[in-house]
């Protein structure tokens, strides 16, 4: 752990203003995330701008959207009404994550940004090229239980830690991002960045640029949505495998699907040829199975590993079985 | 000489002040003109240091001292007891395992420390570690917990197991465990010119004395060891590790007193572990059960430095009446640190492989699990042919059984179901040795009636100044509340180590002997209590002669229930009920938490507990609390512990067989066995995770 200045930031263009004033600066909000990285002497940034103070609470529809703030922390979103009646898989998939007191503490922005866990990443005396780019990959050949089978690269297999964030990736959520400048958009989807030749750059996040809230736009059968999510322990575990899935069924054929998995990828994997494959198909088990099989394609195992394929496709089905049932 | 039967459920006198936070650990100790000293450890498992840049850190605000192997005093750190590890003091530049203290850095306060640790910059030369048990060095142990191993080696009961009618040969396997307890290990030491005071949360003051006075070369009377409160310890503070002299060595460098916590992550470096174990075990039974032959042949890690058996064989040779039996164990030399005791060493380990080893045995016969153990019940020690002072493991069986429901079982594996959930039960006997020390108690009686009761024991959690009041009151016929109890300091009567269940055997019997010879002294007084009070000082030393007579042993048994999602294939335990023969309860609230807290431990072992090594560099990469994995509150039922009552006249003075550990010996294998049942899966190797199943 490394000496820092904190600074409190009570607008958006302050907190803006504050983090381009020092290079390496950074935003904390619930710090669930960050001060353990500080403690690890893996992230050393020489100031925190605290942005508790904004006013980016909020979790309300905004015409057709349901609009959550960033700072919305992950216990209230998961027991808003809004969030529960229109989208369970969201309410779940935070439920299932953490514990409640990081529930309480960790913001929503700050969860979507999480870092990975992978364990090479932590410790600074080991090789990674997402810590330290050009040093290698320590996972690779090593301990990879818990690494990424899909969306992996020969520089790095670091599976994306979130559960949230499949869930608003299955939704189309799109980030609400502020800049010196403005705001723009980006969808979740095109958010984040699998590692390629470069594991350091994880989103499309700039330098200095500040994350206002997530909106998700209306999808009618929404509330048909849930998420499974296969662990090591009953609570206070990060995912083996998960899956967000939403199912639009009528009259036994199913006409959409969306589909996203967690704990396998090196971001949250949106399956859309298994999406592609169930509309149309009957609501049957056949049909999961063969869109649990296509959301696997491609998949590869680095050993210790190699479970995490076979069980993601049972966590598939088990998610669609659930919503259609 | 009888005692009344005690075992009434008080709560823990110090309850309020643990909640509260008055009581104080050694974290809390504040010496005046303290300092803080931080581990730096080692980053590479197996090499050499060949440079340190301290530059830095020494320039930081607050740090006074940067303690390495070219600065720190000479000190001797080999051996003195035989359960001694060897300590790793700064003397050389050779690192053996991951996590080995490299330097010490010492500021004014702890964040200070912790920041100039940081800044140290250590260069290694690395050497390829040995990570691999089958291409280690195989050291063959000449001993095990007194027992000469070369002896029992032997072939010669190959062909009873050939020749039987039944019978399963198989390799267990259990993982490197480390004990994690919620306190971590922290010592203060202070200097006063050549006396040597130190705060330790340690299970054994004075093994702590014994083994300062051997790294300094000084006489023990010159020091003194404290030890609080101490925040659970498992085996992991049985002896002195090497922060507990660095700790003294820092003190010494700087002239003040010197504060050194373990971090969590250095929880998994030089604090020992539970070593990993290969055992292959075979059994062979004729067609209707009785057992001919049984060979148990175990091997596990140890350190380059160190022999540590972890006695997995206990548990095979002391438990069911077989005619040929052989056991061997072996130690396989890997670049890692001193294993050590973890909570029921031995018998968890072994426990599992035989107790799975019985419910697959009793398949290969179509017999009921609990039928085959009562076939083989045997009513004397199997190994000695000794009687036992008293053992009751059949009403364990009956009235676990009966609270489990087990007579409703349907024997076929997947032939239980509930809510769309596989059912699986599974049983497994427990058993473990009865162990005592030497231990000293004094008792005075104040002309109020009060009494003071001192033994330098520690109390770990255990209940100890709840517990020893309580018999002492017991003998004297007044209330436990009349009685105070003074413990962990080197100047109070000797104790043993606290450890491997002995403690209320050991310094229960000196309780109850000094508070006999107290009552004993009061009537010849005729009830008149002198103005100076009246003080009894025992020691109570074994007896040979009735340990050599009799068998001593705890047993108890295990029945499991789990549920397992048939596609997702996680497992859960629902429901557990165990009963357990470890002689007279002196409380039974503190003894039902023990139960608890074993049976917690084991179910932990059988789903959650593995230390992940990278096994080319040899780093742990799970050393947190978060990647090492131990049951949450909802991966726990709440389990039904019976303490099957029994007044054990022979065994000790205390009339206790230990209750610390036996609940956790066979645990394990009542739920694996449970897994087996639910699911058709044989899972030989723990902990039993979701690709063993699917």
């Amino acid at each position: 752990m490394n000496p820092f200045a904190f600074a409190r930031a009570d607008s958006v263009a302050s907190a803006l203003t504050a983090v381009h004033r020092t290079p390496h600066a950074q935003f904390i909000a619930g710090g669930t995330n960050i001060l353990d990285l500080m403690k690890d002497d893996v992230e050393h940034p020489p100031i925190l701008i605290d942005i508790n103070a904004l006013p980016l609470r909020a979790i309300e529809q905004r015409g057709d959207q349901l609009f959550i703030g960033a700072l919305a922390r992950m216990s209230d979103i998961a027991a808003h009404p809004l969030v529960q009646s229109a989208f369970p898989v969201i309410s779940i998939a935070l439920e299932e994550s953490a514990s409640p007191q990081l529930r309480n503490m960790a913001s929503i922005g700050g969860n979507v940004l999480q870092r990975t866990r992978c364990p090479y990443f932590r410790d600074t005396a080991t090789p990674c090229n997402k810590r330290n780019p050009g040093s290698g990959c320590g996972a690779i050949g090593g301990f990879n239980r818990m690494q990424a089978v899909l969306g992996t690269s020969d520089r790095c297999i670091a599976t994306h830690a979130s559960d949230v964030a499949v869930a608003f990736t299955a939704l189309d959520a799109v980030v609400h991002i502020a800049h010196g400048s403005g705001t723009r958009t980006v969808p979740l989807t095109e958010f984040y960045r699998e590692p390629g030749t470069t594991p350091q750059v994880e989103n499309a996040l700039a330098p200095g640029e500040l994350i206002v809230g997530l909106a998700i736009p209306e999808l009618a059968y929404g509330a048909h949505s849930t998420y499974v999510k296969a662990r090591d322990r009953a609570q206070y575990e990060f995912a083996l495998a998960s899956a967000a899935v939403a199912l639009d069924v009528q009259g036994g054929t199913i006409r959409a699907a969306r589909i996203a998995l967690g704990g396998v990828a090196t971001v949250p994997w949106r399956a859309r040829q298994a999406e592609a494959l169930l509309a149309g198909a009957p609501a049957t088990r056949a049909s999961y199975e063969r869109a649990a099989e296509a959301a696997l394609h491609g998949a590869r195992g680095q050993g210790q590993n190699d479970f995490k394929i076979p069980l993601a496709k049972r966590v598939v089905v088990r998610a669609l079985e659930m919503v259609s049932a | 000489m009888s005692i009344p039967v005690i075992g009434a459920s008080r709560s823990r006198v110090d309850g309020p002040d643990k909640v509260t936070g008055a009581a104080k650990y050694t974290c809390d100790r504040e010496l005046p003109g303290m300092l803080h000293a931080v581990v730096v450890p080692s980053t590479i498992a197996y090499g050499r240091v060949v440079s340190i840049d301290d530059s830095e850190a020494r320039s930081a605000q607050g740090v006074v001292l940067v303690m390495t192997h070219r600065n720190a005093p000479v000190v001797d750190e080999n051996k003195v007891g035989a359960q001694d590890a060897k300590l790793f003091l700064l003397q050389s530049d050779a690192v053996e395992f991951d996590r080995q203290p490299v330097a010490v850095v010492v500021a004014r306060t702890f964040e200070q420390a912790v920041y100039g640790a940081d800044l140290v910059r250590v260069a290694y030369e690395t050497r390829a570690p040995q990570m691999d048990l089958d291409a280690a060095e195989v050291v063959e142990p000449q001993q095990m917990l007194g027992v000469d191993l070369r002896l029992r080696y032997s072939q010669k009961e190959k062909p009873a197991l050939d020749g039987a009618h039944t019978k399963i040969a198989q390799l267990y396997r259990t993982p490197t465990e480390h004990h994690n307890p919620m306190e971590t290990h922290g010592t203060v030491a202070a200097w006063d010119g050549d006396t040597l005071t130190v705060y330790d949360s340690t299970q054994w003051a004075f093994g702590v004395r014994t083994r300062l006075a051997g790294v300094f070369k000084i006489d023990p009377s010159k020091i003194r060891v404290i030890a609080p409160f101490v925040g659970g310890a498992f085996g992991s503070k049985g002896t002195a590790w090497s922060h507990v002299p660095l700790a003294a060595m820092a003190a010494r460098v700087t002239g003040k007193p010197v504060k050194l916590l373990v971090t969590r992550p250095q929880m998994f470096g030089w604090v020992g572990h539970r070593p990993q174990t290969e055992q292959h075990f075979s059994a062979g039974a004729s067609a209707d059960g009785t057992l001919v032959a049984m060979l148990h042949d175990a091997r596990n890690e140890t350190s380059l430095s160190d022999d540590f058996v972890e006695p997995c064989t206990v548990f095979s040779r002391d438990l069911y009446a077989v005619p040929h039996y052989t056991m061997h164990q072996e130690l396989r030399r890997l670049s890692i640190s001193k294993p050590t005791y973890q909570r029921a060493p031995g018998e968890s380990t072994g426990g599992f492989a035989v107790e799975s080893a019985m419910d697959e045995l009793a398949y290969a016969l179509a017999i009921d699990p609990l039928e085959l153990r009562l076939r083989n019940y045997s009513e004397v020690n199997p190994n000695n042919g000794k009687e036992y002072t008293s053992k009751k493991l059949r009403e364990c069986y009956a009235q676990a059984a009966e609270r489990f429901g087990w007579s409703k079982r349907t024997a076929t594996p997947r032939s239980m179901q509930r809510n769309g959930m596989l059912v699986g039960w599974g049983m497994a006997t427990a058993s473990r040795g009865t162990h005592r020390g030497d231990s000293s108690a004094r008792i005075t009686m104040q002309t109020d009636g009060s009494v003071v009761l001192a033994v330098g024991t520690i109390e770990q959690g255990t209940g100890s100044p709840t517990v020893y009041p309580q018999l002492a009151a017991a003998v004297l016929g007044i209330s436990a509340d009349l009685v105070r109890f003074e413990w962990g300091d080197t100047n109070l009567p000797t104790a043993p180590l606290a450890a491997g269940s002995q403690t209320a055997a050991s310094v229960g019997s000196a309780t109850v002997l000094a508070a006999q010879a107290l009552r004993d002294r009061l009537a010849s007084l005729g009830g008149k209590i002198p103005a100076e009070g009246i003080t009894i000082d025992i020691n109570a030393k074994v007896d040979e002669s009735e340990e050599e007579r009799y068998a001593q042993q705890a047993f108890g048994a295990h029945f499991a229930e789990v549920e397992v999602d048939p596609d997702l294939l996680h497992v859960r335990v629902t429901r557990f009920v165990g009963a357990y023969d470890v002689g007279r309860v002196l409380n039974a609230k503190t003894a039902g938490s023990q139960l608890v807290g074993s049976v917690v431990w084991g179910i932990s072992m059988a789903l959650y507990e593995k230390t992940r090594f990278d096994l080319r560099t040899g780093r742990i990469m799970n050393a947190t609390l978060a990647d090492y994995l131990v049951p949450t509150n909802a991966d726990i039922p709440n389990p039904d512990v019976i303490a099957v009552e029994d007044d054990d006249e022979r065994v000790n003075p205390a009339g206790v067989r230990g209750m610390g550990e036996v609940a956790m010996c066979g645990c394990a294998a009542a739920v694996a066995n449970a897994v087996y049942h639910a699911t058709g899966v044989r899972v030989r190797e723990l902990p039993i995770t979701v690709e063993a199943l699917l």
